[in-house]
């Protein structure tokens, strides 16, 4: 089958599907792979770099569509695109069916199959398909460079001979993947980095990244909703909230919002008053911008000072590192063609099935199947089962058992003996207690690596009951004469063979 | 002259140097004298018994000595390191068999007349001399099976295996019986034969039932019995030689058997008794691991490799099932000329008989003194940038830490999971030995490099 990558349609877009790199590994799993002449070159990807990883080049974006079979694309296809596409088509692509109804219908009505990584589920299996965490993290990291372009001043804090630098104060609302990001990127320029988040879960996340947390003076409320994101918090709480932020404005330099419900506007955290107690030449960058800001006065798309404060309302952060995000989109992309491609032979395999297929899937032959079942894994680690009261084990006596039992195999029978015996048998049997003592002193002291070595060596000494086959040898009954000849033959096999391998083995320990 | 005396200072003499062999083992330097010191043991034991002792019957004795000799210099000769365990397992066999002739030779033998406490106590030890020489023949001749491939790895459980063994050791006491009755009225060869049967029975069926990870404290076990068989022996001769030596051989076993039961945090009884999960139900308690398996491709754990500063490889089994040693002496070189500090872990049981993993780095001319044991290391893994598991599962698995319930809960394991990165390189998402699932596996800072080591190793030394 072929893979198509026309360059996007949308102003502005500078991201393309795939990359050079990704378009060898999807060769790898059998398929060919169309590029429209141009696709990459927002994102500094050549004609001729797509062409020396094996791709076809293509000059216009219907050739692509006509020549492909699997159209891989970052933004949903829209005006003529859409008529270009016919059915049995595979696009895949961001699509978020929820907010485009119309463009959901549409594909359903053309029969394509249409996969949204958008709606790939988050279970812990599709993360390397998560497409929107790959872009959130370039949006958090983009939004820090953003504020430092428009922040006058350092990040991190200095003194010099010129006088003191203090160093900026960032605050990070919103731990998600973009909020993590953001307060990495942040800290690693110096900041002082304070976080807050409505999910108390990722305080460890946060202050593993060597920020400070910010903690509600408020009763216990878990924000965490289905699949990790966050969710609508009651009245109470946001107002807590609320005075939280507001005392913070007042005292940090640059506001990172990444504040995000699924499915709902995007919620108003930083009010106007707030802004306007804000230090002049400070910055908000809004992630949130696209879904109405968690700003009130956030512009979409653009970038507004207000009361001597900057404001960034981009959307297309990731777009502004275009190399990036298509690198980390295409690879997302390739995990997903990975596992939809069972036998690596170039044909597509759409399996209901499989859950994040499914999930990923919103139409296909004519029939729209979004939205999905509901996910049955969350990516948030389960509670910890109550673990079945540990049976507290009575502390027991370890560690003689095995030499006592292996001793006693050969001792105890004897000590039995012990009772009734003669002294000639007692004086063999104080060697043998002897000798055991000895044999347990000096085999402590050897080497763990020379543990091989020692029981070849044991076993080539071990041999030395060769003596009592030597002591028989020379009786007079025939039989007993041939059993300790052949006993001494297979004794010295040991001998000869325990001793030279044992050579062998010490000769190649070298330092 | 007296030949007698001189036999016997040669006897102590020959102790001594034996002890010497085994003292010298305690560290690199010394061991190759220690061998040697061994070998000349053995070589005026055997002078000094065929002078001084054996009176006819030269030839048999030259061509049987010159016949075995060979025989065990071809062996020693031919032998790869990687089946060190296998010949280790077929020699112990050779000195059970040899108990078993001589108990029987010497039960033959009626040219010494003993009376009354005297003559018991020498049929229970001519007894025990068979019976621990059968055991151990049978024994390390299924081991050897096991080892080389020829029987299954799993352990074979008969039913009711515990009261077959106890009904076999009551027959074997019950046949001693007979045996010290029948042998004062001067037969006993029936008894003495059946309870041969019995213990070579029970050789196999003890062994059978041990699975393969369990094979090392079997190899130092079975290395225990054929001291104590010759111990045994000797007190059947009354020679104090073969009790010395024989005792000495069987503390050195015991010793390594207890060394690696403690390794794997079990019983002596219990490996004995079987293997893993045989108690029915412990195995689920492991429950569901619940993660992401992030597969790595060679060259990016090549590259992984190349700009770590500190790597810590863990070899165990599966290395030595793909013969990989070599090309991991060979990516070990290539990193240490970058400056890399390249380490080895081994964990006590890794492989199939104690100190197996040294002997098989040793081979591959990876330097001893960059090879350390998991007490000496596993404090470093914090440090550690990459660790490669090189076919190495349970020894490596966090649950032994934290999972109280878990069926290997306390054994000491690796701590690789603290360093930075891991790659395990594994044919599958296969269990280890003990079954119990690998949470390590589903760390965020594990890459899994799937395939034959020794093809994934090869390609990541291509991509250096």
């Amino acid at each position: 089958m072929k893979i198509g990558v026309p360059r996007e349609s949308y102003p502005g877009e500078r991201r393309v599907a795939t990359t050079p790199e990704v378009a060898s590994q999807l060769m790898k799993l059998g398929y060919g792979v169309v590029v429209q002449s141009g696709a990459g070159a927002a994102a500094s990807f050549s004609d001729d770099a797509y062409r020396d990883a094996g791709c076809e080049i293509v000059g216009s974006t219907p050739d692509v569509y006509e020549h492909s079979d699997i159209v891989l694309k970052v933004r949903a296809p829209e005006g003529d695109e859409l008529s270009l596409l016919r059915s049995g088509q595979t696009l895949i692509s961001f699509i978020w069916p929820a907010q485009n109804p119309d463009l959901l219908k549409t594909l359903t009505e053309r029969g394509v199959t249409a996969l949204a990584m958008d709606s790939v589920p988050r279970i812990s299996r599709a993360q390397k398909m998560d497409a929107l965490s790959s872009m959130a993290n370039i949006a958090g990291y983009r939004a820090v460079v953003e504020a430092a372009q428009h922040f006058g001043r350092f990040f991190t804090g200095q003194i010099t001979a010129a006088g003191k630098i203090p160093p900026a104060k960032v605050l990070v609302i919103g731990a998600g993947v973009a909020g993590l990001a953001a307060i990495g990127a942040a800290k690693s320029m110096g900041a002082i980095v304070r976080a807050f988040d409505t999910r108390p879960e990722v305080k460890e996340q946060v202050e593993s990244m060597d920020a400070e947390f910010l903690m509600l003076d408020f009763e216990e409320e878990d924000g965490s909703g289905e699949g990790g994101y966050a969710k609508v918090m009651s009245k109470e709480f946001i107002e807590a909230e609320m005075a939280l932020f507001a005392e913070q404005a007042r005292d940090v330099d640059i506001i990172i919002t990444t504040a995000l419900i699924p499915g709902k506007p995007a919620p108003r955290l930083i009010t106007a008053d707030m802004v306007e107690s804000m230090k002049d030449g400070s910055v908000i960058v809004d992630l949130a911008a696209e879904q109405g800001g968690n700003c009130e006065l956030t512009e979409p798309g653009q970038v507004v000072v207000k009361n001597g404060v900057t404001l960034i309302g981009y959307t297309d952060l990731p777009s502004r590192l275009a190399a990036q995000s298509s690198q980390l989109y295409g690879t997302n992309l390739r995990h997903l063609l990975t596992d939809m491609t069972p036998e690596k032979d170039g044909e597509l395999v759409v399996n209901m099935e499989d859950e994040a297929i499914r999930g990923a899937t919103i139409c296909t032959g004519g029939e729209t199947t979004w939205p999905p079942p509901a996910p049955k894994l969350s990516a948030a680690p389960k509670a910890a089962k109550p673990a079945a009261a540990p049976v507290p084990k009575p502390e027991k006596k370890r560690s003689t058992t095995g030499p006592v039992i292996a001793m006693a195999l050969g001792g105890l029978a004897l000590f039995g003996l012990g009772a009734v015996a003669p002294p000639s048998f007692m004086a063999h049997f104080t060697v043998f207690v002897l000798a055991c003592f000895v044999g347990y002193m000096v085999i402590w002291n050897v080497t763990a690596a020379l543990h091989t070595p020692l029981m070849s060596v044991t076993n080539a000494i071990s041999s030395i009951i060769v003596i009592g086959a030597l002591l028989q040898i020379s009786s007079t009954d025939s039989l007993i004469m041939w059993i300790a000849g052949f006993t001494v033959m297979i004794t010295s096999i040991n001998i000869a063979g325990g001793f030279a391998v044992t050579r062998r083995m010490l000769d190649m320990f070298r330092k | 002259m007296n030949s007698a005396g001189l036999v016997t200072v040669s006897y102590i003499a020959a102790t001594i140097l034996f002890i010497l062999a085994l003292g010298g083992l305690s560290n690199q330097e010394t061991a190759r004298r220690g061998n040697w010191y061994g070998i000349i043991g053995m070589a005026i034991a055997l002078l000094a018994t065929i002078l001084g002792v054996v009176t006819q019957h030269y030839t048999l004795l030259i061509i049987a000595l010159l016949i075995g000799g060979s025989i065990g210099l071809v062996l020693a000769r031919r032998v790869q390191m990687t089946q060190m365990p296998e010949l280790v397992a077929i020699l112990h066999s050779l000195v059970g068999l040899a108990a078993v002739l001589v108990g029987f030779a010497n039960f033959m033998d009626h040219s010494t007349v003993l009376t009354g406490v005297e003559m018991t106590i020498h049929n229970i030890e001519t007894y025990l001399g068979v019976l621990i020489g059968a055991v151990t023949f049978s024994g390390s001749i299924i081991a050897f099976g096991k080892l080389s491939g020829r029987i299954g790895g799993k352990p074979m459980i008969l039913p009711a295996r515990h009261w077959l063994n106890l009904g076999l050791l009551l027959g074997a006491i019950w046949f001693g019986r007979g045996f010290v009755l029948q042998a004062a009225a001067g037969g006993g060869m029936v008894p003495l034969v059946l309870m041969t049967v019995i213990a070579l029975l029970f050789g196999i069926h003890m062994v059978m039932a041990i699975g393969g990870a369990d094979m090392p404290v079997v190899v130092s076990m079975l290395n225990s019995y054929s001291g104590w068989a010759a111990s045994a022996t000797g007190f059947m001769l009354s020679n104090d030689l073969l009790i010395v030596t024989g005792a000495l051989v069987g503390s050195s076993g015991a010793i390594l058997s207890y060394i690696m039961c403690r390794a794997m945090n079990r019983k002596f009884i219990a490996v004995i008794a079987g293997g893993f999960g045989t108690g029915g139900g412990t195995v689920a308690a492991g429950g569901e691991v619940e993660g992401e398996v992030v597969p790595i491709q060679p060259e990016e754990a090549a590259e992984l490799l190349a700009n770590a500063k500190e790597v810590m490889i863990v070899p165990g089994y599966g290395m030595a099932v793909a013969q990989a040693q070599h090309t991991v002496y060979e990516i070990t070189n290539v990193l240490r000329q970058k400056g890399i500090n390249v380490r080895f872990g081994i964990h006590p049981v890794a492989g199939r008989m104690p100190g197996h993993m040294n002997v098989l780095l040793a081979e591959a001319k990876v330097p001893y003194d960059i090879v350390f044991e998991m007490d000496e290391i596993n404090e470093d893994f914090p440090d550690v940038d990459v660790s490669v598991v090189i076919g190495a599962n349970d020894i490596v698995n966090p649950d032994a830490q934290e999972k109280p319930d878990s069926p290997i809960a306390g054994m000491p394991v690796l701590e690789v999971w603290k360093g930075e990165t891991t790659i395990v390189l594994k044919r599958s998402m296969a269990t280890g030995y003990a079954g119990v699932e690998n949470p390590l596996f589903f760390k965020e800072n594990t890459r899994m490099l799937f395939g034959d080591a020794k093809d994934s190793l090869d390609a990541v030394l291509k991509a250096l």
